[in-house]
């Protein structure tokens, strides 16, 4: 299946990557051969079959309802491009 | 001791033990050795020689005090997609900023509880998306081997190149290094070194940075079988912070290598005979086959119908966790923050910039694959399809106890060669991915060279949780093909 560029500037959107406008036709290209290549999975009859969406067939496992670890503000704000007083800086959401 | 950069991991803990040296002079070797050749190879992104010093020290007094772990003064790298606390962690994305994790990954904390030292942070591709490491942000590596007579610079392989390329050119005892789709066994086979990607669960993902979670794997690449085999027995153990890390006992693999093959069943899938199969590789194939019967293995043919469906179905699921996985990299609470006149174009910029074209390729394919409208075509699809893949195995591991692969349908390739097609990059990983698809251990060693003069490897692939079957028949075709090719230092 092919697509173009206006699809590329849609999923660009979604992914939250700004793609500028003469990218869009060469990604299109691009991502175009990967998904024709990748159409040959609907040669595979896969009628009936139970989707797998984890190598580990164990149930995840449950653990106790309790604070494990914590308390750690200062290190969790180590690496914020900005932050004060506790808290990450973040661009103005609401005007 | 001359040289002790060219110990194994297991010569060295044995001479350490014998104290033949001190766990100080084998790291203030190997950090002269690795300030001598990273300049042309590249394998290093950081290196932490005061470190390594300090730890090494460290490990000195430990034993003198009686307390020597099992890794006890081994001089080991790091491949960078592993947090290290303290440690700038980049994982080769500019998006992470000079990230400098807070907390360690549980799979190095294990290294460092059993005495091991860490040298620095190995090179890869960015979120180890690729097959080259020419994707990364830092830089590709170059492969220590060069075809005969050439001095063309090859690629190590990816995404675990900078680990390949450290382990083969004698700047570690042995690294750590992760496997979504071949990323270890790949690069073990383009460098001439071994490598394992245990069974899924096997080691904690707990601080690896997330590329795609239900394949993303972390194993060993070494110099010999039995290293691999030492170095996974520390790495692998269960570990409550990762839900999928497995609650069962990690066996002593080492033991498992030089035990007797005789009577074991070894599978050749006949559906890995692709088109285009370069002759000497067929041929490495057919020598390995009669090594393991000579050995004393049974060897029968079997068939695993839905492989040439596994690399497909891969890049829709990889991608698909990855477009996930990677939506955290927002320029928010950590890493990389580029101005923009609203957040939603903060988050835009951030990501244009901070991403390489490769990692947005996959973000893109993945947000497309899991969209509204196409799901159900792709990604659920592609699921059911890994399902067939999964139970191909299983009817195979009915007959046979592992199977016997080539690692990859060629040797190491020129730097630059294969940066145009990203199908024809992806068909590296045609032998490999099925077995992160159906969670299997696959491991590959080096059995020969090629025409060129460059390693080419084979891969065993084992039912789950078997690792010690693999390490076994390893052992044996280790034995049996003698492999003991080294680059030469044309970088010291």
């Amino acid at each position: 299946m092919s697509i173009d560029a206006a699809t590329v500037r849609r999923v660009a959107k979604l992914a939250r990557i700004a793609e500028p406008e003469h990218r869009l036709e060469p990604l299109a290209r691009e991502l175009s051969s990967i998904l024709n290549w990748i159409e040959q999975l609907n040669e595979v009859d896969v009628e009936g079959v139970e989707p797998m969406a984890s190598a580990v067939a164990a149930k995840l496992p449950m653990r106790e309802d309790v604070v494990a670890d914590g308390g750690d503000a200062a290190k969790v704000l180590s690496n914020a491009p900005k932050s004060a007083d506790g808290f990450f800086i973040v661009p103005k959401v609401v005007e | 001791m001359s040289d002790l950069n060219g110990l194994t991991l297991k010569g060295a803990l044995d001479a350490l033990a014998a104290k033949q040296f001190s766990a100080e002079e084998l790291a203030r070797a190997q950090v002269a050795a690795i300030e001598a050749a990273n300049p042309a190879l590249n394998a290093y992104v950081l290196t932490t020689p005061e470190k390594a010093i300090e730890m090494a020290k460290a490990s000195d007094a430990r034993r003198a005090r009686g307390e020597a772990g099992p890794l006890e003064g081994a001089s080991i790298g790091v491949k960078d997609l592993f947090a290290t606390e303290g440690v700038r962690t980049t994982a080769a994305s500019k998006i992470l900023g000079g990230f400098v994790p807070p907390y360690e990954s549980t799979v190095t904390a294990n290294l460092w509880r059993d005495g091991a030292v860490m040298l620095g942070k190995l090179n890869l591709d960015e979120f180890a998306m690729g097959s080259s490491n020419e994707t990364s942000a830092l830089g590709p590596v170059v492969n220590p081997w060069r075809s005969r007579g050439s001095n063309k610079p090859l690629t190590p392989g990816g995404s675990s190149g900078g680990s390949a390329a450290a382990v083969a050119a004698d700047l570690c005892l042995a690294a750590t290094a992760t496997d979504t789709g071949g990323s270890i066994r790949q690069p073990a086979a383009f460098t001439g070194t071994v490598g394992i990607k245990p069974t899924y669960g096997r080691c904690s993902r707990w601080g690896v940075v997330a590329f795609a979670s239900s394949l993303d794997q972390a194993g060993p690449i070494a110099k010999t079988v039995e290293d691999a085999a030492i170095l996974l027995t520390s790495m692998a153990g269960h570990d409550p912070k990762d839900s999928t890390s497995l609650p069962v006992e990690t066996p002593d693999f080492a033991s498992f290598v030089g035990k007797s093959v005789k009577g074991l069943k070894v599978g050749v899938p006949e559906d890995y005979r692709i088109d285009g199969m370069p002759a000497e590789i067929a041929a490495l194939w057919d020598q390995g086959i009669e090594w393991l019967k000579a050995a004393g293995a049974e060897v029968k043919s079997v068939r695993l119908p839905h492989t040439k469906y596994a690399l497909p179905a891969y890049y829709i699921i990889a991608p698909a966790e990855a477009s996930s996985n990677l939506a955290r990299y927002d320029g928010m609470r950590f890493g990389l923050r580029e101005p923009g006149d609203s957040l939603a174009e903060v988050y835009e910029n951030t990501r244009a910039s901070g991403f390489g074209d490769e990692v947005k390729r996959r973000i893109l394919i993945g947000t497309y694959v899991l969209s509204a409208g196409y799901y159900d075509a792709y990604y659920l699809r592609a699921q059911k399809v890994r399902r067939r893949i999964a139970d191909d195995f299983d009817a195979a591991f009915k007959d046979v106890d592992a199977l016997l692969t080539p690692t990859a349908p060629s040797a190491a390739f020129g730097l630059g060669e294969r940066t145009d097609d990203p199908v024809a990059m992806y068909l590296n990983d045609v032998f490999t991915v099925t077995t992160n698809l159906a969670g299997l251990p696959g491991l590959s060693l080096p059995a020969g060279l090629s025409s060129d003069g460059l390693p080419l490897g084979l891969q065993l692939i084992g039912r789950a949780l078997d690792e010690g079957t693999l390490f076994s028949l390893a052992g044996a075709l280790e034995q049996a093909a003698g492999f003991k090719a080294k680059p030469e230092k044309w970088w010291a």
